[in-house]
């Protein structure tokens, strides 16, 4: 049961093969089991859990049969909870609990699903590995010896080792597509504005979006149906109808035209990635698609604006950790200016640290212009490629990360870390919908499909992803040592 | 040397709105500490900005009226810096694309001369909290209701010339703010605060001398104090060889001299970029027409129209505009009564005075509108006189019953009964016999003695009019 999707699931809790209890049960007792090697969660809620299983039952028996009534999900551990720990990854907030839900956690409770807990993360969502959480890595269950991809590493891993039915995670520069493409799952970044920002701690405000990690897109299609919504309480949200996403899943895409950009087949694609794309790209023209490669001339320019506008925001949304209110304070300060530099300087990490500090120095007296106000103008150049882009084609698709997982501890340099997201990252600049689904394998390793829509084409990314895991049964590959039901 | 001062105003105003700029927190001003701020002021992880349009209505309204451009997009920016009442480490402010942009509004000055000064623009922010420092055991206390309180900073021109004009001007930008009701504007709670600008050069020089800025002086006398003690000391330090530093200063009241804050070298580089969490305002013009249809009357516009439609000297008319509600007071006093004149004299008179000696605001004042109208109708057709008026002005204050009621239970009703006004008249004839004798030689001005002879003996009842004439009859 544990290796079902959560359409598959919905069946089987309607049919009566299993309870939520049951269900619940056996995913706990598999985090018991594994999370202390994968170090995927940092908070597991098993008691709510149970209860929130037990009442979705009671529902169920009454007649009530919504999708994901009593599916169990984990929350990535950015997302503030009611009265549960809410840690960002972060030592700042290692004790922090919030007054109040996040948007995407109240849809999922009204949805009736069963919140296990709460996953790591990279610290603040700054990285690409997990490797800067301050609970620790968590660990590929493909080989323990790799990453997961970050930020949203611990959902992915949760998901890929069936720790969890279904996962949500956050997107500021490919932070579900990288993971999800490392883990052999799918990890859908909706548009910039579909899904509520409310309660989703800040990295980089006008790139960060909430989405789906889960094992394939039909699955992405029922979460992004709770999860998308104008929300009055998140002034950037779109007022936009939410569509059923599953509506559309079977389409033919016959006639359908792909851009391949030709920058994310360039020098530091592996060739096992490339090769493995190149296949899958076959069987988008057996099920009669056209392929054409299309210039985004721009592209090399993502990283660069991205680490000026992305480092900018969090310092300022970062401020607020000052000790003051809530979340870490050092101990016995000597004054207030003693406070907030001990405070910020232990509750922090590195990574962090790095990245305020980038932030501040883009936006001071003197150097606005030539940073914040350049890298915004790119942020349009950007924007303006894929226009033209999809004045052409009807989805961009490549390989979302040049590489498979990597080893623990061997990307020291931050810099080589920041390209991890080349493929990811102008996709949130130009505030995009793409997805990351498996394409095969390389050298053991599962290898990740990007497809990348224009402007609120969820559908039709679901659409394509769909499409191709109707064709193949990458999605279904499972790492061995963890992926039996014991 | 003779010396030219110049002076720019930046005036914070708090909107009054039921919440706040970006939180559905209340902003009662008062309230126990820190029960009036939610998880957004406390700035909580994942806290998101919603604009209030009530504020934005407001910012909009004051714009029209002092006749501004309204943008059409305006952006919020963040303005970063750390302090502990600055829940979120950034204040949210506009930089570059404030909602109103130049506008003017016209001050009269002493010599009757009118002078327009420039309003450079006008933003909105939000206003910090507030940090207790004492009782705390050496620790410093935080109270964030006020935390997010939706302001206007109004940004004059430098086009102040004296410290006397500057209060004018902040007296009339008070005006125009009570009067759009946008505002408490009370100097002392401090919904209305004041930075003066202030610097000075030789007379004739065009350019502008170095500035320094005094921050937060809380009512108009000090404003005006403020500006002269610094005018005077940078006269002082230039006249003795010195140069001014640019800095911010305090008028410290107590003392009455204004003293360095901090010095433009140790400045906070505020780091402005746009808000993120808030898509720009953009505003119609649908939007600005249906702000422009609540506009009301404005203190200029009402002051030309009383004196116009009522026959007020330019004193009296601005004297009864300054305030809207003593406006309306006196509009609807004019009005009922029947007599502009009687009616201004009386409501710039005897009720402002009484307001004054109780501090009360017009609102507040026992004699309404309708009863003072009754009381100069009363005057009018002679039930009283003026003098027997204000004795029964000041039972009014006292005695909420109607007028008439008043004036008949104190028997203070005018005697107009020819037959008893003849019978006064005889009395003082009988008793002066000497008077008579003079007046009747020709000494004309022993007549007023007799009248006011017959006044006292009435108790100062009697018309004087028919007293008079009665009078002159009688001694033919």
């Amino acid at each position: 049961m544990i290796e079902k999707t959560v359409a598959e699931i919905a069946v089987a809790l309607n049919a009566g093969d299993i309870s939520s209890v049951e269900l619940t049960q056996t995913y706990l007792d598999r985090i018991t089991q594994f999370n202390g090697e994968l170090n995927a969660y940092i908070t597991v809620c098993a008691d709510s859990a149970l209860r929130q299983a037990k009442t979705a039952d009671e529902k169920r028996a009454k007649g009530s049969n919504s999708p994901l009534l009593g599916v169990p999900l984990a929350h990535k551990d950015i997302f503030c909870t009611n009265g549960v720990t809410t840690t960002c990854g972060s030592r700042m907030l290692h004790n922090f609990v919030a007054p109040y839900d996040a948007t995407v956690v109240e849809k999922f409770n009204d949805a009736g699903a069963v919140m296990l807990g709460k996953t790591n993360m990279d610290e603040f969502a700054m990285g690409s590995s997990n490797e800067t959480s301050f609970f620790g890595p968590v660990k590929n269950p493909w080989d323990t010896k790799r990453v997961p991809g970050g930020s949203s590493g611990g959902s992915a891993v949760a998901v890929a080792a069936d720790l969890c039915a279904m996962a949500t995670g956050t997107d500021t520069g490919g932070s579900i597509r990288q993971p999800a493409a490392f883990c052999g799952i799918t990890g859908f970044k909706p548009s910039y504005g579909r899904v509520s920002r409310w309660g989703m701690i800040a990295f980089a405000s006008s790139l960060d979006q909430a989405g789906p990690l889960c094992k394939t897109a039909e699955d992405a299609a029922l979460m992004t149906n709770v999860m998308a919504g104008l929300d009055k309480k998140d002034s950037t949200s779109i007022d936009k109808p939410v569509e059923d996403y599953t509506a559309s899943l079977s389409n033919s895409l016959n006639g359908l035209k792909i851009g391949v950009p030709k920058q994310h087949f360039a020098e530091g694609l592996t060739a096992g990635v490339e090769q493995t794309i190149r296949e899958a790209l076959k069987e988008y023209e057996n099920l009669g698609a056209t392929i054409t490669e299309i210039d985004l001339p721009n592209n090399h320019l993502s990283v660069s604006a991205y680490y000026v506008i992305a480092p900018a925001e969090a310092s300022a949304n970062l401020s607020r950790y000052d000790g003051v209110r809530y979340g870490y304070r050092c101990e016995d300060p000597a004054d207030l200016e003693d406070m907030y530099k001990r405070t910020r300087s232990e509750g922090f990490g590195e990574e962090v640290k790095r990245r305020i500090m980038v932030g501040t120095y883009a936006l001071s007296a003197g150097f606005y212009d030539a940073y914040y106000r350049k890298a915004q103008k790119i942020r349009r150049l950007i924007k303006n490629d894929f226009i033209d882009a999809f004045d052409e084609v009807d989805v961009i698709i490549g390989p979302t990360s040049p590489h498979t997982a990597f080893e623990i501890g061997t990307k020291t340099d931050p810099v080589t870390m920041y390209l991890e997201d080349i493929y990811t990252i102008a996709v949130n600049l130009a505030g995009l919908p793409g997805i990351s689904i498996p394409a095969g394998m390389a050298d053991g390793l599962p290898v990740g499909m990007h497809i990348v829509g224009s402007d609120f084409a969820e559908a039709k990314v679901l659409n394509v992803a769909h499409q191709f895991q109707q064709q193949t049964d990458w999605h279904q590959h499972k790492p061995t040592a963890f992926g039996k039901e014991n | 040397m003779e010396w030219e001062t110049v002076i720019g105003l930046e005036v914070h105003v708090q909107l009054s709105t039921e919440s706040k700029l970006f939180s559905s927190a209340p902003t009662q001003f008062g309230a126990e500490p820190n029960t009036q701020a939610n998880i957004y002021d406390l700035a909580l992880p994942g806290v998101l900005p919603v604009l209030n349009r009530d504020a934005l209505k407001h910012a909009v309204k004051f714009g029209l009226a002092i006749n501004a451009s309204i943008s059409n997009t305006s952006i919020f920016d963040r303005k970063n810096y750390f302090y502990p009442d600055l829940p979120k480490g950034y204040q949210i402010s506009q930089l570059d694309f404030p909602t109103v942009g130049k506008g003017s509004l016209t001050i009269t000055l002493e010599d009757g001369e009118e002078k327009i000064i420039g309003v450079t623009r006008a933003h909105m922010e939000e206003d910090a909290g507030k940090s207790l420092h004492e009782d705390f055991h050496g620790m410093s206390g935080i109270d964030l209701n006020r935390a997010g309180t939706p302001l206007l900073e109004i940004v004059s021109e430098p086009d102040l010339r004296s410290a006397r004009e500057a209060v004018t001007y902040l007296k009339k930008l008070h005006s125009i703010i009570r009067y759009l009701d946008i505002s408490d504007a009370i100097m002392a709670q401090g919904s209305m605060r004041c930075d003066a600008n202030v610097s000075i050069r030789p007379m004739g020089e065009t350019e502008l001398g170095t500035r320094t800025e005094i921050k937060n002086i809380n009512s108009f006398r000090f404003v005006e104090k403020a500006i002269n003690y610094e005018v005077q000391r940078q006269q002082d330090i230039i006249q003795d060889g010195g140069r001014i530093v640019q800095e911010t200063r305090l008028y410290d009241a107590h003392r009455d001299e204004t003293r360095t804050m901090r010095s433009k070298e140790v400045a906070n580089d505020y780091r402005y970029f746009p808000e993120p969490d808030l898509l720009p305002i953009v505003i119609d013009q649908a939007f600005v027409n249906s702000i422009r249809a609540t506009l009301p009357e404005l203190p200029d516009a009402k002051k030309t129209r009383f004196a116009k439609e009522f026959g007020l000297n330019d004193y009296d008319a601005s004297v009864l505009t300054n305030n809207r509600d003593m406006a309306d007071y006196f509009e609807c006093v004019a009005k009922s009564s029947g007599d502009a004149k009687l009616a201004a004299n009386w409501v710039a008179g005897e009720l402002q005075a009484l307001l004054k000696k109780n501090n009360w605001e017009i609102k507040e004042s026992p004699i309404q509108a309708d009863r003072l109208a009754t009381l100069i109708a009363r005057i009018k057709d002679n039930t009283i006189s003026g003098k027997i008026a204000k004795t029964v002005f000041e039972a009014m204050i006292k005695d909420s019953s109607n007028v008439d009621d008043i004036i008949e239970a104190k028997g203070l009703k005018q005697i107009t009964d020819i037959g008893e006004i003849a019978k006064l008249v005889n009395e003082i004839i009988a008793n002066n016999p000497e008077q008579v004798e003079q007046f009747r030689e020709g000494k004309e001005q022993v007549l007023s003695y007799l009248v006011g002879q017959a006044m006292k003996l009435s108790r100062g009842k009697a018309n004087p009019a028919q007293v008079n004439q009665i009078l002159r009859e009688k001694l033919k």
